[in-house]
């Protein structure tokens, strides 16, 4: 048996060690925001925190996160409402197709949370591993800039229940 | 559209997936493709024509494609079913009120008696007005009087895209379901002789391995079981003759059935205005080239999938599609069942981009499932997604002009292989005296299949390109060499001209950078782009595109500018990448490492102008991808003196300079 802890809650999962985190997260705890793209850590789609941390749970066993807390896209929100990545991701109307959104998400509150007023520099860093094809990478540029420069309010996802 | 004609609250609109019944295939876009870029007369619209709409049931047509959710769906169904139901709630609200329909308004989701001062929410007349005949031809709205067209309203469907609620075709969950991974032949049109399953069929989680010929697959427990199943089998493939095939040989054939078309005048002649001959032998010069590009994945971010059940009289099937009618009935054939007895989910789409115009992945699910009796997810590895797509095909064109002393521009000549859609793509717009544009066939084992922009994604790139070397040639500025040759075409000068002044034309740059431009009338819009380049040390960066487009009218103008940007990255990624390689008959590339895309680090500052001209409206999710790679190779060229004749760009080595101007004779 394998044990998770995701968005704050404790699962007992009978999976082979070896199965990459983003199966387990979507086939077993049918949490499908998280989504498959490459399976080699090349496009971002699948990128999930692992204590606040952005990891690539596509390539990531499971047996290496137990004891870990895991956030996922449907962890960062709090009963209050959206985080402000995905106010600030409405507001500027990002998302196309969609589909590598919560990836991009996930990686933009990690690099807020440790560079809370990211410069272009930062951005680039921090979100050349998210591929969108539909290419709305100014838009997210812009979202990541407004959330920074306190346009949208920021917050720390440490402090919420879901952390 | 609809919620504007209806006189609805934004706020109170919500959308559905059309069903994919035979009631909606979508018989404006057939039209469309039955008689090719002709305009509609005007007489006809928006009357419903049945001879067309017939043709495109029978065709099964019910496609996202074409630009056409606005200028095909929108205008000719979306617009005039939100008037028609609005003019039947005024009825039914007039037979509940005794009132002339004259009295009543429809604002905000609502109907209003001015004189009686009453009013009332739509949904209290919807059950009476439901029982009264649509009109095929009710009253639209002038522009003047839209209150949500030409505005930028936000998006329904974001919200469900930021919090991970958004079901795609690869998120369906149907009870009791397992998971298939799948591998296709290498070498396509090869089948499975045999397969050695090395205890594949004893793995962990594996239910069953199916062979369906053009490929193999493993059923398992879940998705991961699966594919590392998949990995232990060994698959004979049958021969197909085509394992010798290359990329290098298909190139080489297609330049050879081109220079024998020209030998033997055995072509189709596209366009053929004046002397093209004569023009040549009067010539003071002539400057010739010789442009390629490669095949090309789609690479949709959401890897291809179905999920599907069979039982015994039934199928029902759940993928993000882009002609779900089409593909309800590929699967019924398949099956050997009628098309009632499949039912079909639609799913969001992570992508299409022409890819998920093809029924094959939903058709071997539904395979699967009908073998192994239980519902079925099959979701390709992107291994599987870069080795098996309908790609964009690779081209060869080849072209000449003829050219005086003075700087005139006598005759265009160009000739190339295959001819697909739309008709228009290799016409330009430059007031020429002679044209002769010629095509031939050169087919090749390798499927294809529309990819955003279709055969303009080819022919933007060759002929803006092309039109840029000849200026060059005349010593004269490809802006206003272009100017010189459109003084018929008011909206392409005035697209021109935006751009041109948006982006500082004519400015002096420093050493290593390039401006370049491109025009392309595509889909009923008309794109102007203006590309600025650094190159330095082997490094092609692109700081900046500016780009204009007359749609006609933006119906949203932030939607327009969003797929603008879409667009121009997605023709950015195949310009500096995109490159599919055929070596022994199959892919080379497999995933993101070795089919690069255009990351954030890369992406450049795109700047969108919008010209609402008041022309045909047109379309928008393609328009934007024709334009960059000429616009980026003829900075390029000003940057290093290099021209660009075939894609990728990351094929040239930009650590030195050219600086010879080739092809001129």
């Amino acid at each position: 048996m394998i044990s998770l802890r995701v968005n704050g809650e404790e699962h007992q999962l009978d999976v082979e060690p070896s199965m990459p985190l983003l199966w387990a997260i979507r086939e077993k705890l049918k949490l499908t925001g998280t989504k498959f793209g490459c399976g080699i850590a090349q496009c971002g789609a699948c990128t999930v925190h692992l204590n606040g941390q952005p990891i690539r749970s596509c390539v990531t066993p499971v047996s290496a996160v137990m004891g870990g807390d895991i956030t996922t896209i449907e962890g960062i929100s709090s009963p209050d409402g959206l985080h402000s990545v995905q106010q600030a991701w409405i507001d500027e109307q990002v998302a196309q197709c969609g589909y590598c959104q919560s990836g991009q998400i996930m990686s933009a509150v990690a690099l807020l949370r440790q560079t809370p007023n990211p410069s272009d520099e930062d951005i680039d860093k921090a979100m050349s591993g998210n591929i969108c094809r539909c290419g709305m990478y100014g838009r997210i540029r812009s979202a990541i800039k407004n959330v920074g420069q306190g346009v949208v309010q920021t917050y720390d996802p440490q402090e919420t229940a879901h952390g | 559209m609809l919620a504007d004609e209806l006189d609805a609250r934004w706020q109170d609109m919500s959308f559905i997936e059309a069903p994919a019944e035979d009631e909606y295939a979508n018989w404006a876009l057939g039209k469309g493709f039955v008689i090719g870029g002709v305009d509609i007369p005007k007489s006809l619209v928006p009357t419903v024509d049945g001879l067309f709409m017939q043709v495109t049931s029978a065709m099964h047509l019910q496609i996202t494609g074409g630009s056409a959710s606005v200028r095909a769906t929108g205008v000719y169904g979306m617009r005039i079913a939100g008037a028609a139901a609005r003019e039947l709630l005024i009825k039914a609200a007039a037979a509940q009120w005794e009132v002339p329909e004259s009295e009543l308004t429809a604002k905000h989701s609502q109907i209003i008696h001015s004189r009686s001062g009453r009013q009332a929410n739509f949904s209290q007349f919807a059950a009476a007005a439901a029982q009264f005949k649509p009109s095929r031809t009710p009253r639209l709205k002038s522009i003047e009087d839209f209150e949500i067209m030409g505005r930028s309203v936000a998006r329904h469907d974001i919200p469900s895209k930021v919090d991970g609620t958004a079901v795609f075709g690869i998120d369906a969950d149907v009870p009791d379901m397992k998971y298939a991974a799948i591998k296709g032949a290498p070498v396509f049109g090869a089948q499975a002789l045999e397969f050695n399953a090395n205890g594949a069929d004893q793995a962990t989680g594996v239910l069953q391995i199916v062979n369906l010929g053009e490929a193999v697959a493993v059923v398992a427990d879940g998705y991961w079981n699966a594919s590392q199943a998949l990995k232990m089998i060994d698959i004979t493939w049958s021969k197909t003759g085509s394992e010798g095939l290359d990329s290098e040989k298909l190139f080489a054939q297609f330049e050879r059935d081109i220079q024998a078309a020209k030998r033997s005048g055995d072509a189709t002649d596209d366009v053929s205005i004046g002397d093209v001959e004569a023009a040549f032998e009067r010539a003071d010069k002539v400057v010739e080239a010789n442009y390629r590009v490669p095949f090309l994945a789609h690479a949709c971010m959401e890897p291809m999938n179905a999920t599907a059940r069979v039982d015994d009289n039934k199928c029902e099937v759940w993928v993000g599609s882009q002609n779900p009618l089409g593909f309800k009935y590929e699967i019924a054939k398949a099956l050997e069942m009628d098309a009632s007895q499949v039912a079909l989910h639609q799913h969001t789409m992570g992508g299409g981009f022409g890819r998920r115009a093809t029924s094959d992945v939903a058709v071997q699910a539904a395979r699967i499932a009908k073998v192994v009796g239980v519902p079925v997810k099959l979701i390709w590895s992107r291994e599987e997604d870069i080795r098996h797509d309908v790609y964009r095909p690779a081209i060869a064109s080849q072209f000449r002009a003829a050219l005086s002393d003075q700087g005139d521009v006598m005759a265009w000549e160009n000739m190339f292989h295959e001819k697909h859609e739309p008709d228009e793509a290799p016409k330009i717009p430059y007031d020429i005296a002679s044209k002769s544009i010629q095509y031939i066939e050169s087919l090749t084992h390798v499927p294809f299949g529309p990819w955003r922009s279709v055969d303009h994604s080819q022919h933007g790139f060759f002929t803006e390109s092309f039109f840029d070397e000849v200026a060059h040639a005349v010593d004269k500025d490809p802006y206003e060499l272009r100017r010189t040759l459109l003084s018929d075409k008011p909206r392409h000068l005035a697209v021109l001209d935006r751009a041109a002044e948006e982006a500082g034309w004519g400015e002096q740059l420093a050493a290593g950078r390039g401006r370049g431009i491109s025009l392309q009338q595509s889909f009923g819009s008309i794109v102007a782009q203006v590309v600025d380049v650094s190159v330095n040390q082997g490094s092609v960066k692109v700081d900046r595109v500016v780009c204009v487009i007359d749609p006609g009218f933006a119906v949203s103008p932030d939607g327009v500018r969003a797929q603008m940007e879409s667009g121009i990255i997605y023709g950015l990624s195949a310009a500096l990448y995109g490159d599919i390689n055929i070596v022994d008959g199959a892919v080379k590339q497999g995933n993101f490492h070795d089919y690069q895309v255009v990351r954030m680090h890369e992406a450049p500052v795109i700047e969108t102008h919008i010209i609402n001209s008041g022309a045909a409206w047109g379309g928008a999710g393609e328009p934007g991808t024709p334009g960059i790679a000429p616009a980026l190779a003829n900075a390029v060229y000003q940057a290093t003196g290099t021209r660009v004749r075939q894609l990728p760009l990351s094929n040239y080595d930009f650590s030195y300079q050219f600086v010879e101007e080739e092809g001129v004779i």
